[in-house]
């Protein structure tokens, strides 16, 4: 580990020595010190492999804008978008609603995919982490805004009519794959990355727009 | 927190029925974070600390009282709210912990990589963690006051801030997607805002601390170390230079911030 960080150490010097800047290297040469002092600080561990950090465009192009503090310009952020849309995979059989009930304890659990996890561990949602969603659950975060009433607000009152298709598809899409609808968003792509399965993803639909959901009372 | 009150009573004009359950729910958390505050146990790590400085030891059984935090050999007051630094002996930037590392090596003849790779709660890393508890105790109440002055420390901070937006892994999820705005929450949790100063005793100024959830003395490194697990990224080896770059972020951005450390927490 000592000899990387010399080496790593000596590449950045010889950078600052080759672009002669008083006081900082350049963004290209800051981004590739970075990317190298990542592949020797982090290692697999568990079910964690080093490689979950070589991540998509979508990822990349967002951090770069969270780095330099601008939002992506919208032809990016567009065009970033339409290929997460693209991506969606929607249910298989056309059913959007599961069972609330089940929905509610995947909004409930945050387990899944750290370190400490076995490969046999159920994931979850992560939901009220950052979200309001069942008024009786006063733990929950404020990262996202909050889900209660989500359906209600929304005017679903019966999930399967025409009028309501459109809402059903969004809520699918926007669970499975956020980034469709806002190219850096915080929320994870939980279908599109694998974190949950079409029966989770249908439950956790039928949570936020089954008008017997507690969300919608 | 109070805010959170607030809401609480907020919510009870409206709907009466759940008021009791809340109620009773939000104060027992309020007084159980009260009652935190009565004793630390970190003052036992911090003894254990300070004893530990100065026994003989390791495979020359010297002790570290020559060991320079970066304000000369044996300083140890206000070492602590200006790490990390660049050290030219070991050509490189250092937090508190990977510096100790480095002295235990030279000093005391120990095998630094061996101990890296220990686990948290293991052998000599339970010194180290120990040595940190007390080295941070001799400048609480100080100011942070990161030194900027080598282009190696004004590299890491970038290099930090580009660790602290990476989004990656399964979630991409990235440090700033949790603390990278003001008054957020994880579930009750109140999360500080890091991409600046988030104010006395707040954020890396309250590392190392006494976790009371689990009984854990916790130092930086692994504070940062359960973030990445957290964050479902792969894990980061203890000292790396991801992990000193990004402390390098949080304490310039910490400027002028006081330390509490060794703190206390749920």
């Amino acid at each position: 580990m000592k000899k990387n960080s010399k080496t790593i150490l000596a590449i950045g010097l010889s950078v600052l020595a080759v672009v002669g800047c008083a006081n900082l290297p350049s963004t290209a040469s800051l981004d590739q010190l970075t990317a190298d002092i990542v592949k020797t600080s982090f290692r697999d561990e568990g079910i964690v492999k080093a490689s979950v950090l070589d991540t998509d465009e979508t990822n990349r192009l967002c951090s770069a804008a969270d780095v330099a503090g601008k939002p992506l310009d919208e032809e990016t952020a567009r065009a970033l978008e339409a290929k997460n849309l693209k991506s969606i995979h929607w249910p298989s059989d056309g059913k959007y609603l599961g069972d609330w009930k089940e929905g509610e304890k995947i909004a409930q659990n945050g387990r899944g995919l750290t370190w400490s996890d076995d490969a046999k561990t159920v994931n979850g949602g992560n939901c009220y982490n950052c979200h309001q969603i069942d008024k009786k659950e006063i733990s929950f975060g404020t990262i996202g805004p909050s889900l209660y009433n989500y359906g209600k607000i929304r005017g679903v009152s019966d999930p399967s009519s025409p009028d309501a298709k459109l809402m059903v598809e969004y809520t699918w899409g926007r669970i499975w794959n956020s980034k469709a609808y806002n190219a850096c968003s915080n929320m994870p792509r939980a279908g599109h990355m694998g974190i949950l399965n079409e029966k989770q993803v249908r439950d956790l639909v039928a949570l936020l727009l089954d008008p017997k959901s507690p969300v919608n009372q | 927190m109070k805010k959170f009150v607030g809401g609480v009573l907020l919510w009870s004009a409206v709907c009466v029925p759940a008021v009791w359950a809340q109620k009773t729910a939000v104060q027992s958390i309020e007084e159980y974070r009260a009652m935190l505050q009565d004793g630390n146990p970190a003052d036992l790590f911090e003894a254990k600390g300070e004893d530990l400085w100065k026994q003989k030891r390791g495979p020359k059984a010297l002790t570290l009282e020559q060991c320079d935090l970066g304000k000369g050999p044996g300083v140890v007051k206000g070492a602590f709210t200006e790490l990390p630094r660049y050290f030219a002996d070991t050509k490189r930037v250092q937090d508190l912990e990977s510096r100790l590392l480095s002295c235990m090596e030279t000093l005391q003849g120990f095998n630094a990589a061996d101990i890296a790779k220990t686990a948290f709660d293991k052998g000599e890393q339970k010194t180290l963690t120990a040595l940190a508890t007390w080295i941070s105790a001799e400048s609480k109440g100080t100011k942070f006051n990161l030194s900027q002055a080598y282009p190696e420390e004004r590299s890491f901070y970038e290099v930090g801030k580009r660790l602290f937006f990476q989004r990656g892994g399964p979630h991409d999820f990235s440090c700033a997607s949790c603390h990278g705005q003001d008054e957020k929450r994880i579930r009750l949790q109140d999360l500080p805002n890091l991409t600046k100063n988030p104010g006395d005793g707040v954020g890396f100024a309250a590392w190392p601390a006494y976790r009371v959830s689990n009984g854990q003395m916790w130092g930086m490194q692994q504070r940062l170390n359960d973030c990445y697990r957290q964050q479902r990224f792969p894990y980061p080896g203890f000292g790396s230079d991801a992990t000193v770059a990004l402390a390098v972020y949080l304490g310039v951005n910490s400027q002028g911030s006081v330390s509490v450390a060794p703190a206390i927490k749920r």
